[in-house]
């Protein structure tokens, strides 16, 4: 699978922080930093939400209603685009 | 007025609004004018900006008084917490001051005759901004003047807002239930309905919108289920304390101190776990919703086991016409079922529990 982002020293810590809440909620399913967790099947809609609650608390930030895109949270590496963009638009 | 001195206010009054089949009108105008619906919303939308710890007191002790004064509390709760989560700017200033003021009463309209647990396989549809379907068990749904109904689009799950007075909408009032008898429960069927609002993208419907309604639903139930148990635990004391038989008080009896021990014990465990919970959300901490639904699970058995206990201890004043621990006891069984069955809830506790949960 092709890699939506190239290795990124901004992104590698936030990769890591979401992956710990993966290896911790999903500990039978290792993920990649691409693979789709919502396309697999592994998240039922109570991990989607504590996924939301999870990102707004590590990093600081507000998930809003106009965030709310699938691409935004489907793999680690988008989220952690998009946590990028929120931490920056912040600034 | 502050919820403690209301609740007491209108306990004497709570087996007559279940033997009628509703809290009044008035009851209903009065708990909205006290300020304790959607009392943890911001004040900037006419809330109060409770915290999780105050919602949860409002809830025990509604819940220790009649579980449909707590079920006003908890739908009204859920509906304006989907709408602050998820609404946009203008959704969250259309609808918040009129949930928090009460000036509109909100039913969540979710279950269906073929979805109960799993709501993803609801079949009521949204098309063209239209709502087409039929809802099970709404809470308060006979005097709602919105409904938060969940629907599908295209195949995915999308939440709205429903205007109670459109044309198409019909309400059938659900009576003789088991319990919860006063909480105005109807079933509510949408045909061709105009929405009012669209709450977030399709796709995020169930998991994010109404989701978020359910956990606060879990939470105020849990709270409302601990001070059931509070309450069944309180009036059994003063029962067997009263009470003589051939000269020797219920209290003296070791079968019976040892009923109460247990359930002391159910009492006190249901407000850790809900104490708990609390003290998650109050740090936004995301394994909240998990121990929530941990804490709604282990509330509702304890208040369903301390009811069970406290009508076998009162004898055959717990189950006469009336009987406070009788009601309760009924309620309490609705309670297992509502925001999560036993057997749902079970799934997703171990699921956490291989997690580590602890």
């Amino acid at each position: 699978m092709a890699s939506d982002f190239g290795v990124d020293d901004d992104l590698g810590p936030i990769v890591e922080r979401i992956r710990a809440f993966f290896a911790s909620a999903l500990p039978e399913s290792p993920l990649e930093p691409d693979q789709d967790y919502f396309a697999l099947g592994l998240v039922n809609s109570l991990l989607a939400l504590e996924l939301v609650t999870y990102v707004e608390k590590s990093f600081t930030i507000r998930v809003d209603v106009e965030d709310l895109d699938l691409d935004n949270f489907r793999t680690m590496n988008r989220i952690a685009a998009f946590v990028r963009g929120k931490l920056a638009a912040a600034r | 007025m502050d919820h403690v001195t209301f609740a007491e206010s209108v306990r004497a009054d709570a087996a007559e609004w279940d033997r009628e089949g509703g809290v009044p009108t008035e009851v209903v105008r009065a708990v909205a004018v006290a300020g304790f619906l959607a009392a943890d919303v911001p004040a900037r939308y006419g809330g109060r900006g409770w915290s999780p710890t105050e919602v949860g007191r409002l809830c025990a002790d509604f819940g220790g008084v009649c579980g449909a004064l707590r079920g006003l509390v908890t739908v009204q709760g859920m509906v304006a917490a989907a709408v602050l989560r998820w609404g946009d700017a203008g959704q969250r200033d259309r609808w918040l001051p009129a949930l928090t003021s009460g000036e509109v009463l909100s039913g969540f309209a979710a279950t269906e005759a073929g979805a109960g647990s799993d709501l993803a396989s609801v079949s009521t549809a949204l098309d063209a901004g239209r709502v087409r379907g039929r809802k099970l068990w709404v809470t308060f749904g006979a005097v709602a003047d919105v409904f938060l109904v969940l629907a599908t689009q295209d195949g995915r799950p999308v939440a709205v807002l429903v205007d109670a007075r459109q044309p198409g909408v019909s309400v059938e009032p659900v009576t003789g239930q088991l319990g919860m008898r006063a909480a105005r429960i109807a079933h509510v069927r949408f045909d061709d309905v105009p929405v009012a609002e669209v709450l977030a993208p399709p796709g995020f419907g169930l998991s994010h919108v109404v989701g978020t309604a359910l956990d606060h639903g879990r939470f105020t139930v849990a709270w409302g289920c601990a001070g059931l148990a509070r309450a069944c635990l309180d009036l059994t004391v003063a029962h067997v304390a009263a009470r003589t038989q051939g000269g020797t008080a219920l209290s003296a009896h070791q079968s019976v101190r040892a009923v109460l021990g247990r359930c002391l014990v159910e009492t006190r465990a249901a407000w850790q776990l809900c104490a708990h919970a609390t003290a998650l959300r109050e740090n936004g901490d995301p394994e909240a919703l998990a121990e929530t639904v941990l804490a709604k699970y282990g509330a509702a058995r304890a208040a369903s086991v301390v009811a069970e206990h406290a009508v076998r201890l009162h004898g055959a004043a717990g189950i006469a016409p009336d009987s406070a621990v009788g009601r309760f006891h009924r309620d309490a069984a609705v309670m297992r079922i509502i925001e999560g069955a036993d057997e749902v809830a079970e799934q997703h506790l171990g699921g956490y529990a291989l997690r580590g949960g602890s």
